[in-house]
């Protein structure tokens, strides 16, 4: 019995050091963010730079930015980094964060498959959907509130698509991430909507390709909220802003702008206080 | 086929090159998981042992309850541990979520029905073998529960490792409650869900070998110190 005794005390200062060891902090600041941002390879070249200059490590946490934003509701994250500028407006006023300011901005594009068999390929993305509802070719939409899902269902708003009317089995909701989706559609060779970084950085590919870009309308903004200290008194107010200055800075500007795929450049920097 | 033999080369490849990243994801997740098991033992076992041998009011509906929990969906543990631990949640203040702590948390009310509900058989077993005898030599409950443990402790170990394979392969309670986060609570099962989603499936396969060969790795390990114990102790 004394050797139990001296086994379950030995377990006990096993499992504290392990988990005290593994919880060591140094200076830090938690951002809730998008899978695009993510997934494309952004944070993991942009951070770096951040945290040479700062000595701030930033935590992302990526989600679909209708999570991303729930997620700083609750006060888990410094600051939020999103692209739905609705959603976003409508946070700050709740009081939920400080202000917003555009940090950046891409577009979505249209996939599908490469044969284009709805033929959609062009420039006008409500001239597409309508198409693909009308050929009730296969779309997979994201459906989990994430700003590529709001963005989605504002399309199809204004092409005059009623979706709760027509959304027949073509139209398959899969409450997951853009990698998820991408997947799904990729083996299905379904139409979706995707942000152009997660698509350049998607490598499951399949027969899919781009048919639709570069209408006006498939602007994607990105913006970044410091979330409000005034209600979640434990928000690091000083780092995130300065990672939050940073971003907006012509040094963070340039490094966004810097960031390319296969040559190709993924996000276009626009500070709304720079001038040009 | 070709994906797959790519993907065994690339988790050779990977092995092979010490990769410093990977070193550290499979640390942490070993870590992660072995404190949740060993957490899970110490809770669970003694659980086990007193539901073998007790005989208290409620005790087939608690060990029908155990039994149940086994099978409890890790997305929803980790649902309930984030909702405690958020900044917003009844233990907001200490600060928690998105560290290893919260995924050791997680994971440990993952498996205690796990190791719980297979201490109690065993227990039980061994319990329904000796009563008489502790009896006669005047043992209380308490004392016979931690007699039997304490005597089944060589095959108490399958128990542990049932709950640590459970750990080690669960996604989705670390996803929710660690956030996935680089270098601080990414571990293997997120990396793995993280390479699907950018559609990098060969790399995402490789990873999942080499965690599938960790786990044997620590049953290899585990099976080889009972049998030196139990020559030795035995």
């Amino acid at each position: 019995m004394t050797r139990l005794r001296t086994l379950l005390a030995a377990c006990c200062t096993t499992a504290l050091l392990l988990a005290t060891g593994a919880a060591a902090q140094a200076r830090f600041i938690t951002v809730a963010s998008t899978t695009s941002t993510e997934q494309s390879g952004l944070f993991g070249h942009l951070l770096p730079v951040f945290t040479k200059a700062s000595g701030i490590k930033v935590r992302v946490v990526a989600l679909g930015t209708g999570q991303a934003l729930d997620m700083a509701r609750r006060g888990d994250a410094d600051v939020v980094f999103v692209h739905d500028q609705a959603a976003e407006e409508k946070f700050v006023a709740d009081g939920h964060g400080v202000s917003r300011q555009g940090v950046m901005y891409n577009d979505f594009v249209l996939i599908g498959p490469r044969s284009d068999p709805a033929r959609t390929a062009g420039k006008d993305i409500l001239e597409s959907l309508r198409r693909i509802e009308t050929m009730k070719a296969p779309f997979v939409s994201r459906g989990d509130k994430s700003g590529t899902h709001a963005a989605e269902l504002r399309y199809w708003k204004a092409a005059g698509v009623d979706l709760d009317g027509k959304k027949g089995p073509w139209y398959r909701d899969t409450g997951s991430g853009m990698g998820p989706a991408l997947n799904t559609a990729a083996s299905m060779n379904a139409y979706l909507l995707a942000d152009r970084g997660s698509w350049l950085a998607f490598r499951n590919r399949g027969a899919l390709g781009i048919v639709v870009a570069g209408d006006t309308r498939l602007f994607n903004q990105y913006g970044v909220i410091l979330v409000n200290p005034a209600r979640h008194p434990h928000v690091k107010q000083a780092d995130g802003q300065k990672f939050i200055d940073w971003l907006l800075s012509a040094a963070g500007q340039k490094i966004i702008a810097d960031y390319k795929i296969d040559g190709e450049q993924l996000f276009f920097p626009s500070a709304s206080r720079l001038t040009h | 086929m070709g994906e797959i033999t790519t993907s065994l080369m690339l988790a050779g490849e990977l092995v092979a090159s010490g990769d410093a990243r990977l070193a550290s994801i499979v640390t942490l997740s070993l870590q992660v998981s072995l404190s949740a098991t060993l957490l899970a033992c110490l809770i669970g076992m003694p659980l086990g042992a007193l539901l073998a041998v007790g005989r208290f009011p409620g005790r087939h509906t608690l060990i029908v309850l155990f039994n149940g929990l086994m099978g409890l969906p890790p997305v929803v543990v980790g649902l309930l541990v984030y909702l405690l631990l958020s900044r917003a949640g009844p233990l907001g203040q200490f600060g928690l979520l998105f560290t290893p702590a919260a995924m050791i948390i997680a994971q440990t009310i993952l498996i205690v029905p796990i190791v719980a509900a297979l201490a109690r058989q065993s227990v039980e077993d061994a319990w329904r073998e000796y009563r008489e005898q502790l009896r006669s030599l005047g043992a209380s409950r308490l004392r016979a529960a931690m007699t039997l443990l304490w005597d089944g402790r060589f095959s108490l170990t399958t128990s542990g490792l049932a709950g640590f394979g459970r750990a080690i392969a669960e996604v989705g309670a670390v996803m929710i409650v660690g956030g996935n986060i680089d270098g601080v609570t990414r571990v293997m099962t997120t990396t793995i869900a993280l390479e699907t989603s950018k559609g990098d499936l060969p790399l995402a396969l490789a990873l999942g070998l080499i965690l599938i060969a960790v786990v044997l790795a620590v049953n290899t390990a585990a099976f080889m110190l009972r049998q030196w114990a139990e020559q030795r102790w035995g």
